[in-house]
């Protein structure tokens, strides 16, 4: 008896959740769920409480208790500098690639011979990799190789550019691997802009500069703030090549080489995971900037149009 | 649209040779960069010169050895066959299920699966390797596999889930009309037109993986480095100066593997449709 009256109390329930959209199918779901709560969750919240148990040392050091990691990470100036210098990599190159991908994007969106060639030579440098890019860098433009060499011989400079080892290696080796990303993603930003906007703009007589001034800017500032920040995202967790064609300990001493320093050199886990935490909220903190300056920019285009 | 597309190089025409000269520079950059290694890796000494004195093929048995480049190579490909297995197996119907239902707390979720996305890989990488050593997993395959699902799994979902959207319900309408149930819907009419997208994530977490440092390098070790982490090793020993060749000879081997897997992917994969997937997936 008892059981008719609970099969229909739960067949209703059962209904009234699938009516909100909760039924088996969501099943589905679980294991998807399961990696992240168990590889992104749970490690990323116990990295949390790690860092404010820190060790013996640490707390002698610094003081502050538990939070003692904490006062070391904003203290210790071989630590905290890392921030500014991470941010006076990943910021420029993370504009140059933007900045530097709108002019070609614009002009390899028309149709034209070899333009395939040009787009997976864009592509490449996708595949190559961080590690490999530095090993070629080292080659090719250190003292003796083909760049400085081509630079004698027509008699550019007197002596080898200092290209490598240094602020202006990572340089390289983040355009070389950001740019492709940005190039790509601005473009099918481009795509997405109807062109017949900008041929009416041209009959009405707006010349070229006025076409993209007031045309393909507007519609394409949100894509940029995207693209930005995604590029950003790539440059700010540079680590192999501000290791291998940087100067590790000088001019490109980055966050992740300090927290992996921490990590694996001084197996102090509970700073390592300071530092990667502090990492996070840094870019956490440009990236928040920048998508609010894009809702602002958005705002005024929509409001202009509409 | 002719007389435009003609029109237009002559309106914007010192731009567009700047944009030229900026691509020559580019392009000269990535092919001395590319050119520069095979060169190096096949000179038997290289210091002050155009080119290396001597050629030979020697320095890629003599890396072969040294590094164990068969058992780096085996652990390289299987480790990325993989994360694109169960990356995909995972990935697929969690993105079935957030392009077609709504539930409540659906942008919790989206929002769990886009994190690891956006943050950078040693900010989860740290703590990460952490849990693994302190269960004892350190420096092993099994690790190596894992950490790599992080970002995998939720760029599946992400790119996977635009692409189901896209696909018009009425067709499952119509095969749940005639009978069929979630198991034949999902095999009979959701997989094959599944298969383009599924490829295409497939390929990006194939290259992902092989070419990913971070991750990897912080959780393995002699037996389970991947080929990246291991010409990373080389080129940071100690003694990595003596062996500039041999460090050159593993990144060729490096591009070589990755080049052979992007054709065999190819194969496989309209690439236009690839990139037009891409394209739509970095869209949102």
């Amino acid at each position: 008896m008892s059981g008719v009256g609970q099969q229909r109390a739960t067949a209703s329930l059962r209904h009234r959740l699938a009516e909100r959209g909760v039924d088996a199918a969501l099943l589905l779901l679980v294991p998807g769920l399961v990696v992240a709560l168990a590889l992104f969750v749970y490690p990323f919240s116990y990295g949390i409480g790690l860092t404010i148990q820190p060790t013996a040392a640490m707390q002698e050091q610094w003081g502050g208790g538990i939070f003692a990691n904490y006062v070391a990470f904003f203290s210790d100036p071989f630590v905290f500098d890392s921030v500014g210098l991470t941010m006076r990599l990943a910021l420029p190159a993370a504009l140059f690639n933007v900045l530097a991908s709108v002019p070609v994007a614009m002009v390899l969106r028309h149709r034209f011979r070899g333009k395939r060639l040009l787009t997976s030579l864009l592509v490449l440098p996708i595949t190559l990799g961080t590690v490999l890019t530095a090993q070629g860098l080292l080659i090719f433009a250190g003292r003796q190789g083909w760049l400085n060499r081509t630079l004698l011989e027509i008699g550019l400079i007197d002596e080898p550019l200092q290209l490598v080892n240094n602020y202006l290696g990572v340089m390289f080796s983040l355009v070389i691997t950001g740019f492709p990303f940005a190039f790509l993603l601005i473009s099918s930003y481009l795509s997405g802009i109807d062109p017949s906007l900008e041929q009416a703009a041209k009959t009405l007589g707006a010349g070229w500069w006025q076409r993209f001034r007031r045309i393909v800017l507007p519609l394409l500032a949100p894509g940029l703030a995207t693209t930005f920040v995604l590029t950003f995202v790539l440059a700010f967790s540079v680590f192999p090549s501000a290791r291998l064609v940087g100067d590790a300990m000088g001019e490109t001493r980055v966050m992740s080489l300090m927290a992996f320093r921490a990590f694996g050199e001084q197996n102090d886990y509970a700073m390592a995971s300071t530092i990667a935490l502090m990492m996070g909220a840094v870019e956490l903190i440009v990236v928040v900037a920048v998508l609010g300056l894009r809702s602002l920019l958005y705002r005024g285009t929509t409001g202009g149009k509409g | 649209m002719a007389a435009s597309t003609l029109e237009r190089p002559l309106a914007a025409r010192p731009s567009t040779w700047f944009v030229w000269a900026g691509m020559t520079a580019f392009g000269v950059f990535l092919l001395g960069i590319l050119l520069a290694v095979v060169v190096d890796s096949f000179g038997r000494q290289w210091f002050d010169t155009w080119f290396p004195e001597g050629l030979t093929t020697e320095r890629y048995a003599e890396a072969w050895d040294r590094f164990a480049l068969g058992e780096v190579v085996g652990v390289t490909v299987g480790v990325a066959l993989l994360v694109v297995v169960i990356s995909v197996l995972v990935g697929v119907p969690a993105a079935y299920v957030l392009a077609r239902r709504d539930f409540p707390g659906k942008r919790a979720v989206m929002l769990l699966f886009l994190l690891p996305v956006l943050m950078p890989p040693i900010t989860y990488g740290i703590p990460l390797a952490t849990v693994m050593y302190s269960f004892g997993l350190g420096r092993t395959l099994t690790a190596v596999v894992l950490v790599n699902l992080v970002p995998s799994v939720p760029f599946v979902i992400l790119t996977m889930t635009p692409f189901i959207e896209q696909i018009n319900p009425a067709i499952e309408s119509a095969a749940r009309m005639c009978g069929a149930r979630t198991r034949q819907v999902f095999t009979r009419i959701l997989a094959p037109l599944l298969v383009p997208g599924i490829l295409a994530a497939a390929i990006l977490v194939l290259v992902r993986t092989v070419g990913l440092f971070e991750l990897t390098f912080l959780v393995s070790g002699p037996g389970s480095d991947t080929l990246v982490v291991a010409i990373y090793r080389g080129m940071t020993s100690a003694g990595g100066g003596e062996a500039r060749q041999l460090i050159s000879a593993m990144s060729v081997i490096y591009t070589a593997t990755m080049l052979v897997m992007l054709v065999v992917a190819l194969r496989f994969v309209n690439p236009t449709q690839l990139v037009a997937q891409v394209k739509e997936t970095r869209d949102d």
